[in-house]
């Protein structure tokens, strides 16, 4: 079993990459990434990480390598944050639809302007429906696993999809956590070398990215939707396997506290554990409170998310980025719409919170609770709020 | 090989890969052309800078050297027709 160690969580992304082994690595600084991908290129330098170290000129350009490398059967990884995701976006679409199982750690952060180097969910919400498998973190130790975990996943010859890990940047990409490492022998039993049935080679040519008519686009798209689908069973082997090899089990939907809850906040991230603070300090003044996080977010677990939620009244959805305009934030606006057909569904109650690492504590969650009990008492209230703002 | 509209979702070859080399050639985007250009002899003197310049590769030799247009893909762009130094190419309209 593995040793436990108080390790930056920046530096445990990078050891659990360098314990996968990759053949490429592609990445541009960017706050709060670069401690990344600046460990990872004192590996390879050091040689403890025989891979090549692209020191590319532009996020774009360090998705298309990694594209390009993966295309010819090379594991290969990158990490950004923020406007590095939104230069990269041309590129990570093609990588999903191409079914190159790239994996990248994205340090959650604002989307200028304001210029914003803080965290939030609104870089990584921008591409949303960029097709790639997507986690959110919630600590140090999920991160350092869920390297591991979509290497495999992703890789599967059932899957072949990049992944993102998404974690929140500086609270928890800059903070120094416990966790428990694997050895190099643990981690080479849970995850094979990347085979890939199709790879770019001169002897066998193959056309990857080729155009399509309208004739057959509608047709391209409906695998590729299927596909990320059909991913759901093996995130959910890898998990079990995982959980039996480590003892930690993971879950889409992780349920906390729920027993009887009639109130049931919601969140996605690092805040999931402020908020378990939160109903800890509900629950002991008797008020039937609990907690949904959200771990899984593509392919999204309508099966896990309904069960789990379907017996409360009010569901308490903490997003943390702004959708302009629209029907609140990005996850409550889903959660409604997951839930719509039900025949008996809690009032959604939707919070923008904790945007450019304004901090979302205990209180704040028992307020929102608060005020959603009393919206639903009234029946109703507004679509969404931003929490908290100064009037 | 099968017609386009044969194909089902499920198809395909996972991404869309195409397993098959040089396919684009079966695709005639000679179709869209609604210009075509008419190589004067007299006044063509075999330099080839319509070849270079054509975006499609759609300029061939004959076999006493002149240059011609591949119709099968050459859209009627009408580069080389601006390119060439003597003025041995006209666009005709495909209508005329």
């Amino acid at each position: 079993m593995g040793k436990r160690v108080g390790l930056e969580v920046s530096f445990a992304a990078s050891e659990a990459v360098r314990l996968a082994n990759v053949d490429v690595i592609a990445a541009y600084p960017i706050t709060p990434q670069t401690h990344i991908v600046e460990r990872l290129s004192e590996f390879v330098n050091n040689g403890e990480l025989d891979a090549e170290f692209v020191p590319v000129e532009s996020e774009h350009s360090a998705m298309s390598v990694c594209t390009g490398s993966q295309a010819v059967g090379a594991r290969s990884f990158t990490c950004t944050s923020s406007q590095g995701l939104i230069l990269m976006s041309e590129i990570v679409y093609c990588t999903a639809a191409m079914r190159l199982p790239v994996l990248m750690v994205l340090a959650n952060r604002s989307i200028s302007s304001p210029i914003s180097i803080w965290n939030d969910h609104t870089d990584v919400m921008s591409i949303r429906d960029c097709g790639w498998i997507q986690y959110f973190a919630e600590n140090g130790q999920d991160v350092f696993d869920h390297v591991l975990i979509s290497f495999r996943v992703g890789e599967d010859r059932g899957v072949m999809l990049p992944v993102i890990v998404n974690m929140d940047g500086f609270s928890l990409s800059h903070v120094i956590e416990p966790m428990e490492l694997l050895d190099q022998e643990t981690v080479d039993k849970f995850l094979p070398p990347y085979r890939a049935d199709v790879v770019l080679d001169p002897a066998r040519p193959v056309t990857m990215g080729a155009i399509v008519l309208p004739t057959c686009f509608t047709e391209t798209k409906k695998a590729q939707d299927e596909a990320l689908k059909a991913s759901m069973p093996t995130i959910l082997e890898a998990w079990k396997e995982f959980g039996d090899l480590t003892g930690r089990y993971y879950h889409p939907i992780e349920e906390y506290r729920t027993e009887g809850a009639e109130v049931l906040l919601v969140t996605m991230g690092g805040i999931g554990e402020t908020a378990m603070w939160a109903v800890d300090q509900m629950r002991e003044k008797g008020r039937p409170v609990g907690l949904l996080k959200i771990r899984l977010w593509r392919p999204f677990p309508f099966k896990e998310f309904r069960k789990a939620a379907s017996k409360a009244k009010i569901l308490v959805v903490v997003d943390r980025a702004v959708s302009y305009g629209g029907p609140g934030g990005p996850v409550a606006s889903e959660l409604r719409s997951a839930l719509y057909n039900e025949p008996e569904r809690p009032q959604v109650v939707n919070f923008i919170a904790g945007l450019a690492s304004r901090d979302v504590t205990p209180f704040d969650f028992i307020a929102m609770v608060d005020r959603a009990e009393e919206a639903f008492q009234k029946g109703t209230g507004p679509e969404y709020e931003i929490y908290g703002v100064r009037e | 090989m099968k017609k386009e509209l044969e194909y089902k979702w499920t198809d395909f070859e996972s991404g869309f890969v195409i397993m098959e080399p040089g396919t684009s050639r079966a695709y005639h985007t000679g179709d869209w052309r609604s210009l075509r250009p008419i190589f004067d002899h007299e006044r063509c003197i075999k330099c080839g800078v319509c070849w270079i310049f054509c975006p499609d590769c759609a300029i061939r030799f004959d076999k006493e050297g002149y240059a011609e247009a591949d119709l099968d893909y050459c859209k009627g762009c009408g580069i080389c027709s601006r390119e060439c130094l003597p003025g041995a190419i006209t666009m005709v309209g495909e209508e005329e």
